[in-house]
């Protein structure tokens, strides 16, 4: 009680009433000079990791780097293989990722009842996306590559990946879907339409845009992501590209690729990293350049399409 | 005009599929949803079964190899210190892994906490909105960077720094020595390994915090300031404990990143195992190891292949456990209000 009268004493004093005022804002002033210090060491980071990469890369980027295969000479290597097999690579995991993921959110959220089985899927999902991402390459080298026997091919690498992004193309096409008034819903069924034809017609179209960023902020993980690839015996020194996939003979298209051993670009990076010469370590940052650029436009793209259908739908 | 009715048999313009036909559609479609919406509880029983599988296969070599029971290898496996799985004499104690993994998580949530929970609570409560709108990309712009990038970040930008960091504070202590009289930072140390995965973790624990701050109903704030408390003092002693459990899952879901985190470790921290609690040292953490022992020629059925089984086990159900609790964590600030 003796501390409650000091206050009340101190409340009548109104030089005390000052001191207290002027110390309370010392103390914000304080705390925001400490926001914009955190804040700082973020931005900071980000300059010096970009400033850093181009200073040491930036003279090796040229038009030979990008058409040399991999070479012990680090002035002859160049990331021809690694970004064929990414681009391939990412190619299989979009043809899996983006059907299963937008048919796994569209069941979850305009067919599936709200029972316990609708919570464990949830929860498995919520969880499926924060599990590093190495175990999905354990579980690609134990499943895909041993038991169906698809080997250490672009198939598996697609797979792989596309398991890894799925949760959050799931969680975005549910989001996206979730935005759409229930009344166009009542509309179309209104009319005669089935539950499919409410979907096809009406709620999946008016929300393509937020399912396309998902996609899109899939996709850039998965150009990202090296662990996985690296578990499931990805090469790192690669010299080959895999089968051109059209050919000159009948019938054109040929599937052989999706069977040959490939490299990407993070690993051929972490290759490079991890050597000791020194040389490699310009190649290391010439290829960092080349991944951040990458990943950097395809996440704005993202970011820009978020903001360009968020403006321009108004219900 | 007076209107006049339809007629009774009016023809649509377009042939309709029978009813039959339209139940059996709808019911086919539904299925193949259901099957997708499936494929992930597929993925998670997979995984479990995988790793299961193959660390069960891994105890057989060793109880075969060392002559013991099962009971002996799980006790060697968890309180054993030596973690050499691919040389003679095989050692099979995980604690150097997880000593490894529990340094670099600790350097890192000492770097991401602090500054993350105070950069959401400037950007929640005192940034200007434009100083945030411009913040936010630049955040997921961080969160977006490949990790092989940050573990060279890692290895050639912080490294040398820190070097250069411990070598003038000890000119500065303890003058008068040669440049290699003084302590000299390993080039792979946990120390700046953990540091670039803390600046990795930073921007997911920023945003998650913010959005559990961003929750708080107006009214707590209101009531706050009417008492004449200032932002800081709302901040703290209102808004925080009533974020809290948002915020608990912002710092369980951050390092069950860190955790998991490998290419940043794998370039920067070493790929040595040692049982140490050093940050200055260089060690290896469990998804580090699974990288070196993957990246030499494996032989599938070879006791090092179904080590990097075991060692994953460890990490997924550390992962699943923290996952869990951040998700229980969230969905509980979520209903408060």
């Amino acid at each position: 009680m003796r501390s409650q009268q000091h206050i009340l004493n101190n409340l009548r004093n109104p030089i005390a009433i000052a001191a207290s005022i002027q110390s309370r804002k010392r103390w914000e002033q304080f705390f925001i000079a400490l926001g914009w210090f955190s804040l700082l060491v973020a931005l900071l980071t980000l300059v010096f990791l970009v400033s850093d990469l181009f200073l040491r890369g930036l003279p090796m980027l040229n038009w030979k780097f990008f058409t040399s295969p991999p070479s012990s000479d680090p002035e002859e290597a160049g990331i021809l293989t690694a970004w064929v097999g990414s681009l391939l690579v990412i190619f299989v995991t979009a043809l899996v990722a983006i059907p299963l993921g937008i048919a796994a959110g569209i069941y979850l959220e305009e067919y599936a009842p709200k029972n316990w089985l609708l919570d464990f899927i949830e929860v498995n999902i919520t969880n499926l996306a924060g599990v590093p991402s190495i175990i999905y390459g354990l579980l690609a080298l134990g499943f895909f590559v041993y038991i169906l026997n698809w080997g250490e091919s672009i198939l598996t690498a697609g797979f792989t990946l596309a398991l890894l992004i799925l949760p959050v193309v799931i969680v975005t096409t549910r989001e996206s879907l979730r935005a759409i008034p229930q009344g166009i819903r009542e509309a179309a069924y209104a009319v005669g339409s089935s539950r499919w034809q409410v979907i096809a017609d009406h709620v999946l179209p008016y929300s393509m845009g937020g399912i396309l960023t998902g996609i899109i902020v899939g996709i850039s993980r998965a150009i990202g992501e090296t662990a996985p690839l690296i578990t499931i015996g990805a090469l790192t020194f690669i010299t080959f590209l895999p089968d051109p996939p059209i050919q000159n003979e009948f019938p054109y298209i040929s599937f052989k690729w999706i069977w040959s051993p490939f490299t990407v670009l993070p690993i051929q990076m972490f290759n490079w990293v991890s050597r000791p010469q020194e040389a490699f370590q310009v190649n290391a940052a010439a290829a960092g350049i080349v991944l951040l650029v990458l990943t950097l436009a395809v996440n704005g793209t993202a970011i820009y399409l978020r903001y360009r259908f968020r403006k321009s739908i108004k219900w | 005009m007076v209107e006049q009715p339809l007629p009774y048999s009016t023809k649509l313009p377009v042939a309709l599929p029978s009813r039959t036909v339209r139940i059996w559609r709808e019911r086919i479609i539904a299925s193949i949803l259901f099957l997708a919406a499936i494929s992930s509880v597929v993925t998670t029983l997979v995984i479990i079964y995988i790793l299961f599988a193959e660390t069960v296969i891994f105890f057989e070599k060793v109880m075969e190899m060392h002559q013991e029971s099962l009971f002996e290898a799980l006790v060697e496996f968890f309180t054993g210190t030596d973690w050499s799985p691919l040389i003679e004499p095989v050692g099979i104690g995980i604690l150097p892994l997880l000593s490894g993994t529990f340094t670099t998580c600790f350097v890192a949530c000492c770097v991401a906490i602090p500054l993350g929970t105070i950069a959401a609570v400037y950007l929640s409560e005192f940034a200007p909105a434009k100083v945030r709108e411009l913040l936010k990309p630049i955040l997921e712009i961080l969160a977006g960077i490949p990790t092989v990038v940050y573990g060279y970040f890692a290895l050639l930008v912080v490294t040398p720094f820190l070097q250069k960091i411990i070598l003038g504070v000890q000119q500065f202590f303890n003058p008068g020595k040669e440049p290699w009289e003084y302590y000299e930072l390993p080039g792979f140390n946990m120390l700046g390994a953990g540091i670039v995965v803390g600046l990795m973790v930073l921007p997911y624990i920023t945003s998650l915090t913010e959005d559990a701050l961003q929750a708080v109903p107006l009214q707590l704030r209101e009531g706050s300031y009417a008492m004449g408390a200032t932002r800081l003092q709302t901040a703290i002693r209102v808004l925080m404990p009533a974020a809290a459990s948002g915020i608990v899952a912002a710092y369980i879901l951050g390092l069950a990143r860190a955790i998991g985190e490998t290419m940043i470790v794998a370039v920067a921290a070493g790929l040595q195992p040692k049982f140490t609690f050093n940050p200055l040292e260089g060690a290896s953490t469990t998804t580090a190891f699974i990288v070196s022992v993957s990246l030499g020629d494996l032989p599938h059925g070879s006791l090092e292949y179904q080590s990097i089984f075991a060692a994953g086990i460890m990490l997924f159900f550390a992962t699943l456990i923290l996952n869990v609790a951040g998700y229980f964590f969230s969905r509980r600030y979520r209903e408060v209000y």
